[in-house]
């Protein structure tokens, strides 16, 4: 968000963007930011989300007694429309997750790095959402096929993998941003030594990248997709 | 998104494929949120108590004194009468005629508006013209910069290639990239896709390590 051309002159990016960004509700724009751009899901943030649902909880105590007490309307309006801000931002963080829940939920459900970025409440609902998906499946069609095609991970029992779950697609290309200067990026999959193909940031800068190759970075913080 | 597609070719050669909103990360409306964020001066004409906001403490507010506030607060009490919006430095005529000069004389997109400059100036226009002097000329100016660096965008994407692994797009700005991320995202994907490989069965290219080597040249090699 550092976007101010007569700040950046003065301070480095990343100092301004810290010094910006210190409240929570900043922080949620962000993890709604890279939950929004990443095409697999992440960690789910567990300490700031409980932080933000608290918050929010008082201050709409808080708007209800102004409301009560008194306090001139207007600035009660303000401080609604500031807590309608925040809502809206937890509401639509906590929907872009249940959707790439209910979009890969086998995919989750049977990798262990993914299945553990959820809340217990997302857990429970993928739990919910497989078992019925699945009960349906097995009902409607699996049951009436022949005994090699039952199941509803793969086409038939000679699959290798798991060729009828949906995945994430990985290898999409993002918009990101990083704080700082990175060095040694791997574009391809090719070996480390070829020098060529290691790709460098600077701070502060958009790239087009492929999501592979900064995954590790965007979870780690070190790049914010945008 | 109305205001965008007016602008040039460059959005209607997106919108053949598919409808740009449908592809787009962020709608029109969450680029306005995310940039009602941003700080603006206001100079209030009430007292008010400071406000300790979720998004943080502004405040107090006394007549004629000037403060900062998110863009979404100045606008809320501008809408109420309750305060004038200073326009931001950039906005003036004077700036504005240096940024479009600069645009013209060169290929690199220049950095001196802010990330947000088109949903910010469009915010204003819609809801403080009265703040800002010379408005029209303002708007010209502003409409003037965005397709000049349109065209810019559409140029430098001529130049993308097989090769092209990533971008770096210096000082695009927020709806910028929102307009060229589905066109640019497929475009590289392709790209990438062809050059895979592990995902164009070439029995020559796999029976002969050496001839994997090789494949580092230009990609153009591998139609022979």
């Amino acid at each position: 968000m550092a976007s101010n051309p007569m700040d950046s002159s003065t301070l480095p990016t990343d100092d301004y963007e810290t010094l910006i960004s210190t409240t929570d509700v900043e922080l949620l724009k962000r993890a709604w930011r890279n939950e929004k751009a990443a095409p697999e899901i992440l960690q789910f943030e567990t300490d700031l989300i409980q932080r933000i649902r608290e918050q929010i909880l008082l201050m709409d105590e808080t708007v209800e007694e102004f409301t009560s007490s008194g306090i001139d309307p207007l600035t009660v309006s303000l401080y609604q429309m500031d807590l309608d801000r925040s809502q809206f931002l937890l509401r639509s963080y906590l929907r872009i997750r249940i959707q790439k829940i209910e979009k890969y939920m086998f995919h989750i459900e049977s990798t262990d790095e993914l299945w553990n970025r959820l809340s217990r409440e997302e857990k429970n609902f993928a739990r919910r959402c497989t078992d019925d998906l699945k009960r349906h499946l097995d009902e409607t069609v699996l049951s009436k096929l022949p005994d090699n095609y039952q199941s509803v991970q793969k086409q038939s029992v000679i699959s290798e993998d798991d060729d009828m779950v949906p995945k994430p697609q990985l290898d999409t290309f993002v918009v990101c941003r990083s704080k700082e200067y990175l060095t040694g990026i791997q574009l391809e999959d090719g070996p480390v030594d070829d020098r060529s193909k290691l790709f460098e940031m600077e701070p502060g800068v958009l790239y087009f990248i492929c999501y592979k190759s900064i995954k590790a970075l965007v979870e780690s913080g070190k790049i914010d997709l945008v | 998104m109305k205001m965008l597609l007016k602008s040039s070719s460059f959005s209607s050669f997106l919108m053949a494929g598919q409808s740009v909103s449908a592809l787009s990360l962020f709608s029109a409306e969450e680029l306005e949120f995310i940039a009602e964020d941003e700080t603006i001066e206001i100079i209030p004409n009430l007292r008010m108590e400071p406000l300790n906001l979720l998004c943080g403490d502004f405040g107090p507010f006394f007549p004629q004194i000037p403060t900062q506030v998110p863009l979404w607060l100045a606008v809320a009490l501008k809408k109420r009468g309750k305060c004038t919006i200073r326009p931001p430095e950039w906005m003036a005529v004077e700036k504005l005629t240096q940024v479009l000069e600069a645009e013209r004389d060169s290929q690199e997109m220049s950095e001196q508006l802010p990330f947000h400059y088109v949903e910010i100036s469009r915010l204003l226009f819609d809801l403080a013209r009265d703040d800002i002097p010379d408005v029209y000329m303002v708007r010209s100016l502003i409409e003037d910069i965005r397709d000049v660096r349109f065209h810019k965008v559409e140029t430098d994407l001529e130049a993308f290639n097989g090769r092209t692994v990533a971008v770096k797009i210096k000082n695009l700005s927020a709806m910028e990239v929102n307009i060229v991320r589905p066109f640019i995202g497929r475009a590289l994907q392709a790209f990438y896709k062809h050059d895979s490989p592990e995902l164009i069965p070439d029995p020559e290219r796999v029976s002969d390590r050496r001839q994997q080597v090789a494949t580092t040249a230009p990609r153009r090699q591998l139609r022979r």
